[in-house]
């Protein structure tokens, strides 16, 4: 088995085979992070840019030691800092980069299908750290691995995913993801910020927080982004947080071992509480480590199969 | 008295020939040697550990584990060892290599360890299994025992133990199959025409 690609764009296009062969190549990186030496010497010589045209702090920071763990040189761009600001197109900053003979491009723009864009103009492999409200595979990818971790399986698992839906390309990768892998996953949220026609991505749609998380053996609580308050989706948080905040009581609704996950970074006290978020079937700080190990494997995969 | 005669047997599979070199009883008999020769030269046991190399080299080191507590009464640890994130073709063979395990549940900092593989050929394994134990800790002194060695070294390394030397032509494959049974272990070299 091979993943026989140029880029990671997207969770969509992968299929099973791909996506267990990046989990399984994320297991075995795993150890390296525990060691003494945390770093082998497989991507010696290989660079990876990381183009950040959005805030970040852990996909960025996970990238980028993902990366030197493997010995890659890493270079990170953020738009504050450089020639965007004078008024560079992003195609003139990506033939300008490509020019430097980079290996790997990780891209953050908050205008979807920009990774497909990028890919097309440069002959570097792309890998998406999110594109608008399109998709984040990375972050589905070690979502998967976590859950695959701890429950051993995918197939047959009740994955609820509640929040701002419509607007959330982690929710989107994982809906992709999930589904493929023989998940049953049922999606959360106020009617404002669901998306038309979600349930032909083949989820359950429910409007109640509980109905949503019913005899689930994960649940996945989405950030609010408190910017998007002034947009009319909800009239305070104070509102949404009683109906959509994860908290001791209503959990009781999900299974008893269910696990609670958070792609970050959390609002305490508007979609988790936190004695939830800190709790004993919290893996959110799991899921950071992991994403250190997708990552790594994504590295990996992309750099090898090259003659 | 069959099994002295089948060590003489020529199997021809399509366009190969194949040979056996080694049967069972004779890779036993050569662990046995190999394992006293560990014994010997490292004056008995203390801080002895094995690194089996990913994927021939395992199996190996625990039997030569096995017969070396049997020899001194103590058990000797036993580790597995992938080299893959350490080889210097990985981004030239132009193939994504799967990655195995590597299982080393003990420090190796001031130990004694002897790498064990199956085969020893071009010597580059060798180099990076000993990149690998480096990253893992400074051990006292490193040692390699083979069950075969082949020849056609291209870096300056050999083995401080070998089961049996084994002259073969760059053309030709050593093929070595071992078994947690070991009734059909067997050692045999294959010439493709």
């Amino acid at each position: 088995m091979k993943l026989a690609r140029k880029d990671l764009l997207g969770i969509q296009e992968l299929s099973v085979e791909e996506i267990n062969l990046i989990l399984d190549t994320a297991d075995s990186f795993i150890d390296i992070s525990t060691r003494e030496i945390k770093k082998v010497p497989t991507l010696r010589g290989v660079t990876v840019v990381n183009l950040f045209y959005e805030p970040s702090t852990r996909t960025r920071t996970s990238f980028e030691i993902a990366a030197k763990r493997l010995s890659a040189d890493t270079i990170n761009i953020t738009t504050s800092q450089s020639s965007v600001v004078k008024g560079e197109t992003f195609i003139d900053t990506a033939r300008n980069l490509e020019a430097m003979n980079p290996d790997i491009i990780v891209l953050r723009h908050s205008a979807a299908g920009s990774p497909h864009m990028l890919s097309k103009v440069v002959r570097q492999s792309v890998i998406n750290a999110g594109d608008g409200a399109h998709e984040h595979p990375t972050q589905a990818l070690l979502d998967m691995m976590t859950m695959r971790e701890k429950k051993k399986r995918l197939t047959g698992l009740k994955v609820a995913i509640v929040g701002d839906i419509a607007h959330s390309r982690v929710a989107r990768s994982n809906i992709y993801g999930l589904t493929k892998m023989g998940a049953r996953v049922s999606i959360g949220g106020p009617i404002t910020m669901m998306p038309r026609y979600v349930e032909r991505l083949g989820v359950e749609v429910h409007y109640r927080l509980e109905d949503a998380i019913r005899e689930a053996d994960i649940i996945m609580m989405l950030r609010i982004q408190l910017e998007r308050q002034e947009t009319n989706l909800f009239p305070s948080l104070r509102e949404y947080a009683k109906y959509y905040c994860l908290n001791r009581k209503n959990i009781a609704a999900a299974r008893d071992d269910v696990l609670i996950m958070h792609p970050g970074p959390i609002n305490r006290g508007v979609e988790i509480s936190p004695e939830v978020a800190d709790g004993p079937y919290s893996v959110i700080l799991e899921q950071v480590t992991n994403g250190v190990a997708v990552r790594m494997a994504l590295l990996y995969l992309l750099s090898g199969g090259k003659s | 008295m069959p099994d002295g005669r089948r060590a003489q047997t020529e199997e021809v599979k399509g366009m190969k020939k194949r040979k056996v070199v080694m049967d069972a009883e004779a890779i036993e008999r050569s662990l046995t040697r190999v394992a006293y020769q560990i014994v010997e030269k490292n004056k008995g046991v203390e801080d002895l550990v094995l690194i089996g190399i990913q994927k021939g080299g395992v199996l190996l080191a625990e039997r030569l584990g096995r017969k070396i507590s049997a020899i001194e009464g103590v058990p000797i640890p036993a580790g597995k060892l992938d080299i893959t994130l350490y080889r210097d073709d990985i981004m030239k063979s132009g193939k994504q290599r799967e990655i195995g395990k590597t299982d080393i549940p003990f420090s190796l900092n001031g130990k004694k360890v002897v790498i064990v593989d199956d085969v020893l050929f071009t010597g580059r394994t060798i180099r990076a299994a000993m990149d690998a134990l480096m990253d893992f800790g400074r051990p006292k002194l490193i040692e390699l025992a083979v069950l075969i060695d082949r020849g056609h070294r291209e870096i300056p390394i050999r083995a401080d133990f070998v089961g049996k030397n084994l002259p073969s032509s760059q053309s030709e494959e050593v093929l070595v199959k071992l078994s947690k049974r070991k009734t059909s272990d067997s050692v045999s070299i294959e010439e493709t025409f």
